[in-house]
């Protein structure tokens, strides 16, 4: 932290980066309803953990909202049908933006389905218990929205001998071009106050916040308008700057806590959320309904009709892109945002849960990263970018020589949760958390092999 | 006291803290000593010192103490050449242990010439790093995508990229160490016996003759080599044509003659193959167009 933000009211975070917004493009723009595709794609693993299991067989006919599949463990949980049609196949093999293909449910839309949920009841959330009301945010299918879809209802328990006692609540939305949790804070406030409220009953917390960066004064101001009386709820503004919404900077933003190495926030008596979860956790509770659409903002340059969308859950890629319109050259897609998102090199994808955005970008845009790598001249601009304080640089250069157990042993490798920082002040273009992702990669596989 | 004598003081104070402190080197060097065999460094000496793991020990010298201890035979060494493997059997007084040859086989033909690239991949050239990134591009999500990482962390220069981005393993100079199979993002590469001569060079899980749009030498699991082949020696599993190798005996060309994509194919002992008559020849030589 510079002696600057030190003296400076705004609540932030120590180094970090401040990208190109391109923010501008949609967030104006109110979330809007996307047409059913003719044919829906969804994959059975959407969430980290255990993938779902299919509860439905071929030729099926299945409502919109009818669960599909039933969590296939503690931690996973159940899916829902999108739309209201008959299913096709329940393990069909689907490209995925990570790469390997997945089984995947395949329901043909019936033409003359409306959006109506149709498997729904009402449900008295203020009645339930803590444990009731995990049960019911397991059974919504609820994951985390923000990306990393981690199920919701796993960070409403945390572990045995800690208590949460702070509800943080992510509306920063620090990535480039995405603003679909901006157009939420807008537009469902009533519904984001009712999920926290929920949230804050399961797990016992006694306050809640939500942070919101200050480029997003219109939100900050909807949200203040509608908190509750009772002050529980608090919203503050704090720093743009990337990577704000990342759990473990948010946290130290607004609570100066530090989430301690190799640890979960829960250990501080933290648990962190996203906006969109929480609006989606609103709505679908009162109506006991699954989660089968979510917000998405489709942006970048080489998209005709940028704006923000809400999209049922298993539209395929190229039915959206369809949608809003492509230029014809647009050279890269990515799902989610442009700094931690995933290239996709299939357009067979489908929008699954964890999706947040999908930026289109053209060639000229794609291209300003030059591909040409030049050795690292020990310039230290990924220490200063490193929002956690690592040494990206030596982390870097043990990558080079494969010294992949040194970096976890003696560099923190695993604390690193590859917000792409220090690969993007690097003058040398050296694809830091490339390296650091694949390092990761194989440690995983030995530990794997030594098991 | 003139400054003579405070040189003097000075060099024997040296000189006795000198000869106490090499007092108790010696004393340690007695007290502390390791016994250790002299046999191993003996073996050491025989060992090609490549410290490759392909045993499954860390470096060669744990390996030789491995030997002594018992816990490996000396054909366990793969790197070794036979005669040095004898010299050690022979020296130890055990027996050599049976030496089967293995060598690294990569379960993909898809090279660029037959396999679609969905869409190009620039950034570091690793197979590992490509991946990461929606998989690398590759029509085939399980298809070699042909960087050549494998070839890098051979220590022997048994593996070369072909003109068409197709990792080729000489049977001759690999021993087996394993370090392809481990650092292989799809996991192509599998140890096999020299003596397998039948084998499915496709991982595609798809079922039917979908994937045959993304690689030409695809296994589409239509079952001719199972029939053609005797009772138990290849069975279906995952949508991909399985060679229990238990029976390899029973193997022959015949397995091969009729598979329509060339994936299964019979390896001839000169590092060639040869697929069935039945198969499409490729005789396109340049990549397909990406997309």
């Amino acid at each position: 932290m510079t002696l600057l933000e030190r003296f400076s009211t705004r609540k932030t975070f120590g180094h970090g980066i401040h990208p190109i917004a391109h923010k501008e493009a949609t967030a104006e723009l109110a979330i809007r309803r996307l047409p059913f595709a003719k044919q829906m794609i969804v994959p059975l693993a959407q969430h980290l953990g255990a993938p779902a299991k299919a509860i439905v067989s071929v030729g099926q006919e299945v409502v919109r909202g009818e669960p599909i599949a039933e969590p296939g463990g503690f931690v996973s949980v159940p899916m829902h049908s999108p739309v209201t049609g008959v299913v096709k196949s329940i393990d069909t093999l689907v490209a995925t933006a990570s790469g390997p293909k997945t089984p995947a449910m395949i329901i043909d839309t019936y033409t003359a389905s409306d959006q109506k949920v149709l498997f729904e009841c009402t449900a008295d959330i203020r009645q339930l218990s803590p444990a009731e009301l995990v049960r019911a945010v397991q059974a919504s299918g609820m994951v985390g929205l923000g990306g990393a879809a981690f199920p919701s209802h796993v960070k409403l328990l945390p572990p045995e001998g800690v208590s949460i006692d702070t509800v943080i609540i992510n509306g920063c939305e620090c990535e480039p071009y995405l603003t679909c949790d901006h157009r939420i804070m807008l537009e469902y406030t009533d519904k984001l106050i009712l999920g926290i409220q929920m949230v804050m009953e399961a797990v016992t917390a006694k306050r809640a916040i939500i942070g919101v960066e200050d480029n997003k004064p219109d939100a900050f101001a909807m949200i203040q308008s509608k908190l509750p009386k009772d002050g529980s709820i608090s919203c503050e503004l704090v720093e743009t700057k990337y990577p704000q919404g990342a759990e473990k900077m948010l946290i130290n933003s607004l609570l100066n806590k530090e989430v301690p190495s190799g640890g979960l926030p829960a250990e501080i008596g933290v648990a962190v959320y996203n906006v969109g979860t929480m609006a989606q956790l609103g709505d679908l509770l009162p109506q006991s309904r699954g989660l089968i659409e979510r917000v998405v903002t489709v942006s970048g340059y080489g998209v005709n009709k940028p704006g923000n969308y809400l999209v049922p859950i298993g539209t395929p890629l190229r039915f959206v892109l369809e949608q809003v319109g492509l230029k014809d050259d647009f050279s890269k897609i990515i799902m989610g945002g442009p700094m931690m998102g995933m290239t996709t090199a299939s357009l067979d994808v489908a929008i699954t849960k964890g999706v947040s955005g999908i930026v289109v970008l053209e060639a000229p845009e794609a291209k300003s990263e030059t591909p040409q790598v030049f050795p690292c001249i020990k310039c230290g601009a990924c220490l200063s970018a490193c929002p956690l304080y690592l040494n990206p640089s030596m982390l870097g250069q043990l990558a080079m020589v494969r010294d992949y157990q040194k970096m976890e042993s003696a560099y923190h490798l695993n604390d690193c949760f590859e917000c792409g920082c220090c690969s993007y002040v690097c003058p040398s273009n050296i694809p830091l958390t490339q390296y650091f992702r694949i390092a990761k990669a194989i440690n995983r596989k030995i530990k794997v092999k030594q098991l | 006291m003139g400054e003579l004598t405070s040189n003097l003081i000075a060099i024997a104070f040296m000189a006795g803290l000198g000869l106490i402190l090499a007092g108790i080197l010696v004393l340690a060097n007695k007290r502390l000593y390791v016994h250790e065999d002299p046999r191993i460094d003996d073996i050491e000496e025989l060992l090609p010192a490549a410290n490759c793991g392909a045993c499954g020990s860390p470096g060669c010298r744990p390996f030789a103490e491995g030997l002594i201890n018992g816990t490996f035979e000396p054909s366990r060494c793969t790197v070794n050449t036979e005669e040095s493997v004898r010299i050690i059997a022979d020296y130890l007084g055990v027996d050599a242990g049976e030496t089967n040859k293995k060598v690294a086989r990569l379960a993909c033909a898809g090279g660029k010439h037959v396999a679609l690239i969905r869409a190009s991949y620039s950034g570091l050239n690793s197979c590992r790093g490509a991946a990461l990134v929606s998989g690398g591009g590759k029509g085939c999500a399980w298809g070699c995508l042909g960087m050549g990482d494998c070839a890098v962390v051979c220590d022997f220069n048994a593996i070369t990229i072909d003109k068409h981005g197709l990792p080729i393993v000489d049977e001759g100079k690999c021993t087996a160490c394993g370090n392809c199979v481990d650092v292989c993002p799809k996991d192509l590469f599998k140890l096999h016996s020299i003596e397998h001569r039948l084998f499915v060079a496709c991982k595609n899980l798809e079922k039917g003759d979908e994937p045959k749009t993304e690689c030409e030498l695809v296994c589409t699991a239509c079952e001719r080599c199972v029939v053609d082949s005797p009772e138990g020696l290849i069975t279906l599993g995952n949508h991909l044509a399985v060679i229990n190798y238990d029976k390899n005996s029973l193997a022959s060309p015949i397995a091969v003659e009729h598979c329509p994509t060339g994936a299964i194919v019979w390896l001839d002992n000169r590092g060639g193959y040869r697929t069935g008559k039945a198969c499409k020849p490729t005789i396109r030589k340049k990549p397909l167009p990406i997309g």
